[in-house]
């Protein structure tokens, strides 16, 4: 139904397209958020409670707000503008990762601080201390972190007004899963919107059961 | 140690505790629950820094020289012989692989150096916390009731190592409930009540006759659980 009204290979762009730019911006929140989290769980500094409350309240940024920011920036006029990324699948990744960074990074804290009550003895008696003690944790911790990992990715699959405002839902260019579902939903073509609601779903949970077997399997190998 | 204390929350847990603990004998913390052991062990292992007097070290660099092996075993997950490779690499000594090897053959692990530490029973991860500590090669070693987990079969393989430990020259701090624990493995015993040293006496003389009546209460109090 919906390969007959959009064509294969158009549907196939469109769906290659929502999960190259969701896992790249995933890819690259996590590889800054996991370390900040993880130091920001194990150190003390002045600022830091409300850094953490900054963090979680982050969460909750408005996709649309992080679409018209980034859009602002990237725009023509905007400090970025040279770079010509407006409009293109870099600027949705650009989007997507500062709105999927502040989960990651929060959901993080709040693991490596809760295992941190275990370990900080350990490791302080050992003489390991601030990023190697971070670091330690946060790779001791690694299956537990595929959570946090997955609520940013749901979240970046999901979002809709982030890469509207700033992939502008270029037909074979920008246009992905989510734009396509809120065009299609406007022009009146609901099953094909439906159908395509489906496909995404179907991905989203394929990558969440293939998380959860990995930290089964790891969980039971490791203790 | 010296006029040591420590208070949180409004709450003084040690009190003005002046001590010389030397090379040689192996010193039993004893004291009820709450008298202060675990947190003095802290104050003189570095872990917790005294909100007054002064803790020192007699030879430089003696800081370093030293272990601890808590209650409850904490261990990565990696193998075991991963863990005590990991508090070698952390110390920065070499061929941490191979004296992980040679540690975990002293306390009779060597057998599962390869398996994920955290499936290991109780009593192997106590050992195996113990390889970790030793591995080290400490002038002084801490154990925080290092026993008080585990069953009667797996506390007499740590006693030993324990007693082996000892007869290689590494002093040992030691906090114990179990008085028949403290009499195999002490020499001197230092006696906690709320926060101050009680009494300090060698472990010959403070059984049959303890000197202070805190002391001597705890002592008979204790004895039917020996």
């Amino acid at each position: 139904m919906v390969e007959g009204v959009l064509g294969d290979a158009r549907l196939w762009h469109i769906v290659g397209l929502s999960l190259a730019v969701s896992l790249s911006a995933v890819t690259l929140a996590t590889v800054f958020a996991m370390p900040l989290g993880a130091v920001i769980a194990v150190t003390r500094f002045p600022g830091r409670q409300a850094l953490i409350v900054a963090l979680n309240a982050l969460m909750g940024l408005p996709p649309v707000v992080v679409g018209l920011l980034i859009y602002l920036l990237l725009s023509r006029a905007g400090p970025l503008g040279d770079l010509g990324l407006l409009f293109t699948p870099q600027a949705m990744v650009i989007a997507q990762t500062v709105l999927v960074l502040p989960i990651i990074a929060a959901l993080t804290r709040q693991a490596v601080e809760d295992a941190w009550r275990e370990y900080e003895e350990q490791l302080r008696s050992l003489g390991v201390e601030g990023p190697s003690a971070a670091l330690t944790v946060l790779w001791d911790i690694r299956f537990s972190l595929l959570t946090a990992v997955l609520a940013g990715l749901g979240r970046a699959s999901a979002e809709v007004g982030a890469v509207m405002i700033v992939g502008g839902n270029i037909d074979g260019v920008t246009r992905v899963m989510t734009t396509t579902i809120a065009l299609e939903t406007s022009k009146g073509d609901l099953p094909l919107a439906l159908g395509l609601g489906l496909v995404l779903i179907a991905i989203v949970l394929a990558l969440n059961a293939g998380a959860y077997l990995v930290k089964e399997v790891a969980q039971r190998r490791f203790g | 140690m010296e006029g040591v204390s420590f208070s949180a929350g409004g709450r003084t847990i040690i009190d003005r505790v002046s001590l010389d603990i030397e090379a040689g004998p192996s010193t039993i913390l004893l004291g009820a629950n709450g008298a202060g052991k675990s947190v003095l062990m802290r104050l003189m292992h570095g872990l917790l820094q005294p909100t007054a007097g002064e803790v020192h070290w007699r030879t430089a660099g003696a800081r370093g020289h030293q272990a601890m092996v808590f209650q409850r075993p904490v261990m990565l997950r990696r193998s075991a012989l991963a863990n005590v490779a990991y508090a070698l690499e952390s110390a920065g000594v070499p061929q941490a692989g191979s004296i992980g090897l040679e540690a975990l053959r002293e306390v009779g692990l060597a057998h599962v150096a390869q398996r994920p530490a955290r499936v290991l029973s109780g009593g192997e991860q106590q050992r195996l916390a113990l390889a970790r500590a030793w591995a080290l090669h400490p002038e002084i070693l801490f154990l925080d009731e290092p026993t008080a987990n585990l069953d009667p079969a797996a506390t007499r393989e740590i006693e030993k190592i324990i007693q082996a430990f000892d007869a290689a020259g590494t002093k040992i701090v030691m906090s114990t409930h179990s008085l028949g624990q403290a009499r195999r493995l002490g020499d001197e015993v230092i006696f906690l009540h709320q926060g101050r040293v009680a009494e300090r006496a060698p472990i010959d003389r403070f059984f049959p006759l303890p000197a202070s009546p805190e002391a001597a209460a705890f002592v008979k109090g204790e004895l039917p659980w020996v």
